[in-house]
């Protein structure tokens, strides 16, 4: 430390672009082109098979006719498919909110922790489809059965991976902040929350998933009885009615917003975590 | 030249924290320490030397006040208590590793304690800048723990014990992981702040050469159970530079110094 030649033997970070082709990165291309050449070809098999085989429509429909069929009941599907995107994201912010709440207790308090964790256990390895028709019964507002439904299956995930991730905070800088003298509302938001972060996403990656699998579920449940609600009530009507076409297309939706909402939360989660978590991080060694 | 006196620090006067006769059990039956007596005076530089498992961590632990001593004493002659009457230690303690935040930039890990203690916002981030100029990070204020070096790691845990300006700095092994070039970096800088800072450092080493380098004063433990065997004094002047590491004084109390940790181990 002489004064004078103030000696820096550490040069500042510099940060290189990674060349891109129409906007993505170079390195990300095979990530997308692989998998999309998987489902051409698959879809063209699947003609081939309904072409070749002249399997009748009512059988096995071919995938232009699904394509068709999307298009041509939109007016039927879409109103279906907002109600189900509804349900789905109210029980979301319920179990988010609700999980994360009770997490923050049970770290607060070991006695709320031992009273209430095993209940929530109950409610996690109860099936669903076992309790959806009791909830059917006893809730009249249809939605509301079926919110709650998927509420219990994306509860516990986001309540089970936040408690674990409040308590995982590292034990010397639990003893830094003691030493400190830090109140229990900062430790809590200056070093548990953080730390649960990454927890608390891949939870709600899970959750995202479920909710939606729940919504689902608890729909087939009800039946028929529940008249005029989402997209699993489409594909049972569909089914009465030897309209398969429409169940595919019903089903293809289904399938496109799960996967649109794993994708969402993945994003989010690279995007919260992209500055420090080993899981984010793009590795340079 | 004369073998080490046992010394008769002038901590024995008015010391900052005075440990008495403190037994620390551990609840698994260990024996941590027994019986240990130690006084550590303004402006000291004393290093706590002994073979790995005698105490060292504890020591820091207690005196920081992280856990209670079974029995014995520890206290704090000249401070004054706070509304718990806890007394208040007025100090800062560097972890053996560098236990940062990695969600947090460097500047927001050494603002880190002034943010606890509520500091005004301007006020904190100037102070933590100036804590990061101490230690040669500036430049890097905006960079996360995981860009950072080993070194560098460890001089952002430094620049976060410095930001609170305490009277007693206390170090457990800091730079044990680091390589020699490094080690003997840090080593000057500390000394160099230490002298500019008027601080009372306790410093925890298992190496002979950095503690005869860096001290005033070296405590020498011995092991099952954890108490003080021996104390020297190393009465070479500062500033101390690598003309002493080289010098025939330093390898003579570095010979000193060993046979009485090679003695402590011994018992
Ligand atoms: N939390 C604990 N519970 C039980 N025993 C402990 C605990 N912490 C330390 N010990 C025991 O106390 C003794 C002293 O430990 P301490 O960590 O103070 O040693 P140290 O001198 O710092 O060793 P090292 O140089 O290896 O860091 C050891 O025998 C250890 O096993
Ligand atoms: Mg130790």
């Amino acid at each position: 430390m002489s004064a004078g030649t103030r000696d820096r033997d550490d040069t500042a970070p510099v940060f290189v672009q990674e060349p891109k082709v129409l906007g993505i990165p170079r390195s990300a291309i095979p990530k997308i082109l692989m998998p999309l050449a998987i489902g051409i070809v698959t879809l063209i098999a699947w003609d081939a098979v309904v072409r070749i085989n002249n399997i009748p429509y009512y059988i096995l429909p071919g995938p232009l006719l699904v394509g068709e069929t999307l298009i041509k009941d939109w007016g039927t599907l879409y109103p279906s498919l907002v109600i189900t995107l509804q349900i789905m994201g109210a029980a979301l912010t319920v179990a988010v909110l609700g999980g994360v709440t009770l997490a923050v207790m049970f770290s607060l308090s070991k006695w709320v922790e031992l009273s209430f964790f095993p209940y929530a256990v109950i409610l996690q390895v109860t099936p669903i489809v076992a309790i959806a028709p009791l909830i059917l019964i006893y809730v009249d507002d249809m939605r509301l059965a079926l919110l709650i439904c998927a509420w219990i299956v994306a509860f516990f995930p986001i309540l089970s991976n936040t408690t674990l991730g409040l308590n995982s905070a590292d034990h010397n800088l639990r003893n830094l902040f003691q030493l400190y003298g830090a109140t229990r509302t900062q430790e809590l938001f200056l070093l548990r929350l953080p730390a649960a972060m990454p927890f608390f996403l891949g939870g709600l990656r899970i959750a995202g998933g479920l909710s939606l699998i729940g919504a689902v579920v608890a729909e087939f449940a009800a039946g028929t009885a529940g008249a005029g609600s989402g997209l699993a009530y489409r594909i049972l009507e569909a089914g009465y009615r030897l309209n398969i076409p429409r169940m595919f297309a019903a089903l293809i939706l289904i399938s496109l917003t799960g996967i649109c909402i794993f994708m969402i939360f993945t994003a989010l989660q690279h995007f919260v975590l992209r500055k420090w978590h080993e899981s984010a991080v793009k590795r340079e060694n | 030249m004369s073998a080490l006196p046992v010394a008769a620090p002038r901590a024995a006067l008015s010391p900052l924290v005075r440990l008495a006769a403190v037994n620390k059990v551990f609840s698994n039956g260990t024996v941590a320490l027994k019986a240990m007596d130690l006084a550590v005076g303004d402006n000291e530089f004393l290093s706590l030397l002994g073979p790995s498992g005698c105490g060292k961590s504890t020591v820091l632990r207690l005196i920081s006040g992280l856990g209670e001593v079974s029995s014995g004493s520890i206290d704090w002659p000249r401070a004054g208590t706070d509304a718990t009457g806890e007394p208040q230690r007025d100090l800062s303690f560097v972890f053996q590793e560098p236990t940062l935040m990695p969600w947090a930039t460097v500047l927001d890990n050494v603002v880190l304690p002034l943010r606890l203690a509520g500091v005004a916002k301007t006020e904190r981030i100037e102070r933590a800048r100036e804590a990061i100029r101490l230690v040669h990070l500036d430049g890097f204020e905006g960079a996360y723990p995981r860009e950072l070096s080993g070194g560098m790691k460890m001089r952002v845990s430094i620049a976060r014990a410095l930001v609170t300006r305490p009277k007693i700095l206390l170090m457990d092994e800091p730079f044990a992981a680091l390589d020699e070039i490094t080690r003997f970096k840090l080593n000057n800088d500390l000394l160099e702040l230490w002298q500019s800072q008027k601080w009372t450092v306790i410093f925890v080493t298992h190496s002979v050469f950095e503690s005869v380098y860096l001290s005033n004063r070296i405590v020498v433990m011995a092991a099952r159970p954890g108490r003080v065997f021996s104390e020297l004094a190393i009465d070479a002047p500062y500033p101390r530079d690598e003309s002493f590491r080289t010098s025939a004084r330093y390898a003579e109390l570095c010979r000193v110094t060993s046979e009485s940790l090679r003695k402590a181990m011994a018992q």
